[in-house]
């Protein structure tokens, strides 16, 4: 596990090193880019509206029991803005996009892509690696801004059309305002960045390291995403116990 | 690095007390030979003899445990020699990248290092297709070649680096007999033309003695013995002997019935 762990670093600083060639890697940039964007943003539509929607019905009732109906508006924009958009999505993304780049990668190694790579002194750092983190911490936080809006909205629909609650769009979307700040969307942004690094970084070393097959692949998938989600939760804390240190 | 510039010359190749290891395993029991410039140096043996693992170290893919490698008497795994030096390796499977499509993957050198405009390398690419009897295939995928001819654009991606020195992993394994025609032609065509240094890894007695201007059989992580195709398959070695003339039986079937 440690080494595990050191060698994740280790390629970390690698794609750091790496950045100055981002530039003449665009094309792929680009190219990963769309293809996170486009394999996730219905599923981010649709998980999001639920989620902001199952929130509602969850804490909904329960406030209004106490006569603070109107406080509705105001912990479901939080608690989606602040924690449950970055990580609902970026587990959605280990799972959906993670898995893929362990699996691209891995087969590479395995049928020997990245040995050619290397006979023709083309770096797979710079090649492979540097391209899907660069892609991943542009797409996620922009996916995470989108699904905090769908988020929002699936909320808002929820709180209007439930018999229970009944509150209207204008008064949802007011009592948000007055308890959520553009800091507790950036929160949110921050942290997705952050994720994006480890689901990068950690499915890209899961592939590179792949041995031993399509079997040896399918291993290095499942690690990729379990790697990706237990590693995402343990920053999570880390990331919103540091944040509520230094801006309180 | 200037490849696509310059034309290929071979280079002296030097492999000193080789080993190599993995876990307890000992695959390289200490490996000495030596390649001339311009030379088609076979080198054979059973499976599992150490040849592909030889081969990886020959162009620094692996790290030896022991001894070292020499290209004009500069040791390979240091980065200036990779920068000075052209060497390719052709691999067993072809090892094209699949999402690319066979001109991409032909170009991939010239693109990424960026040596030529796109216009120069398409036609560099068609070229170097037609030099190995290709054409038409440079906008098909991978996928849709047949393995044959995948080997024959594995030999093309190499020739776009112009080596001066190229490595062949079981360049004839799964082709049929008139495709390790055309691979061995090619091999030979490569060098007369260029006079680049070729390292042949095979099994193929056919290709080996067709080819080869010198020859090694390995067995066992060692060499058995080093010498000119005569040499070799009147070398005394039961071992030697055993692997060169090993040959399917029909009587011993039908004994055994």
């Amino acid at each position: 596990m440690f080494r595990n762990i050191g060698e994740i670093v280790l390629l970390f600083w690698r794609v750091l090193r790496a950045l100055p060639h981002a530039w003449r890697q665009r094309q792929k940039v680009f190219d990963q880019f769309f293809e996170i964007g486009n394999a996730s943003l219905l599923m981010v539509c649709v998980l999001s509206f639920f989620i902001g929607a199952v929130f509602a019905l969850q804490t909904g009732p329960a406030l209004a029991q106490h006569s603070l109906s109107s406080a509705v508006g105001g912990v479901v924009g939080f608690a989606i803005a602040r924690e449950l958009a970055p990580i609902m999505m970026a587990i959605l993304i280990a799972g959906r996009i993670g898995s893929a780049m362990a699996a691209e990668i891995g087969s590479m190694r395995v049928y020997q892509e990245i040995d050619a790579l290397r006979t023709m002194n083309i770096n797979p750092i710079d090649y492979l690696v540097l391209p899907r983190v660069l892609a991943m911490v542009v797409a996620l936080p922009m996916l995470v801004i989108f699904a905090i809006l769908v988020g929002w909205f699936g909320g808002a629909v929820v709180a209007n059309y439930n018999q229970q609650l009944e509150i209207p769009f204008a008064a949802f979307f007011a009592d948000m305002k007055d308890f959520v700040v553009l800091k507790d969307v950036g929160n949110g942004v921050f942290k997705s960045f952050c994720f994006a690094i480890i689901i990068g970084v950690v499915s890209c070393h899961q592939g590179l390291t792949t041995i031993g097959g399509p079997r040896g692949i399918g291993r290095s998938v499942t690690k990729a995403v379990v790697n990706s989600i237990v590693l995402i939760v343990i920053f999570d804390y880390l990331i919103t116990l540091l944040l509520s240190i230094f801006l309180k | 690095m200037n490849a696509a510039n310059n034309s290929a010359s071979g280079v002296g190749l030097v492999v000193r007390g080789l080993r190599k290891s993995f876990e307890d395993q000992e695959v390289l029991k200490g490996v000495d030979f030596a390649v001339q410039p311009g030379e088609i140096f076979v080198i054979m043996g059973p499976s599992g003899s150490g040849k592909s693992v030889l081969l990886k170290h020959l162009i620094a893919l692996e790290t030896p445990n022991a001894g070292e490698i020499l290209i004009n008497s500069e040791p390979v795994s240091a980065p200036e020699t990779a920068a000075k030096y052209r060497m390719a390796l052709v691999f067993q499977s072809g090892a094209l990248l699949n999402s690319l499509t066979v001109g991409e993957n032909v170009g991939l050198y010239l693109t990424e290092h960026r040596l030529k405009t796109p216009e120069e390398i398409q036609q560099i690419v068609v070229d170097k297709l037609a030099a190995v009897g290709l054409k038409d295939v440079v906008d098909k995928m991978p996928a849709d070649l047949s393995g044959g001819m995948k080997k024959r654009v594995a030999i093309a991606r190499a020739l776009v680096i112009e080596p001066q020195l190229i490595l062949y992993d079981e360049p004839t394994s799964e082709l049929d007999p008139l495709s390790s025609v055309v691979v061995g032609e090619e091999i030979l065509r490569l060098n007369q033309r260029t006079g680049v240094t070729s390292v042949v890894v095979t099994h193929d007695r056919d290709l080996a003695f067709g080819v080869a201007d010198r020859m090694a059989v390995m067995g066992d992580g060692k060499i058995l013995i080093i010498g000119t195709p005569d040499e070799v398959n009147n070398c005394k070695d039961p071992e030697v002997q055993s692997f060169l003339h090993a040959d399917f039986k029909r009587e011993s079937k039908n004994k055994k019935l």
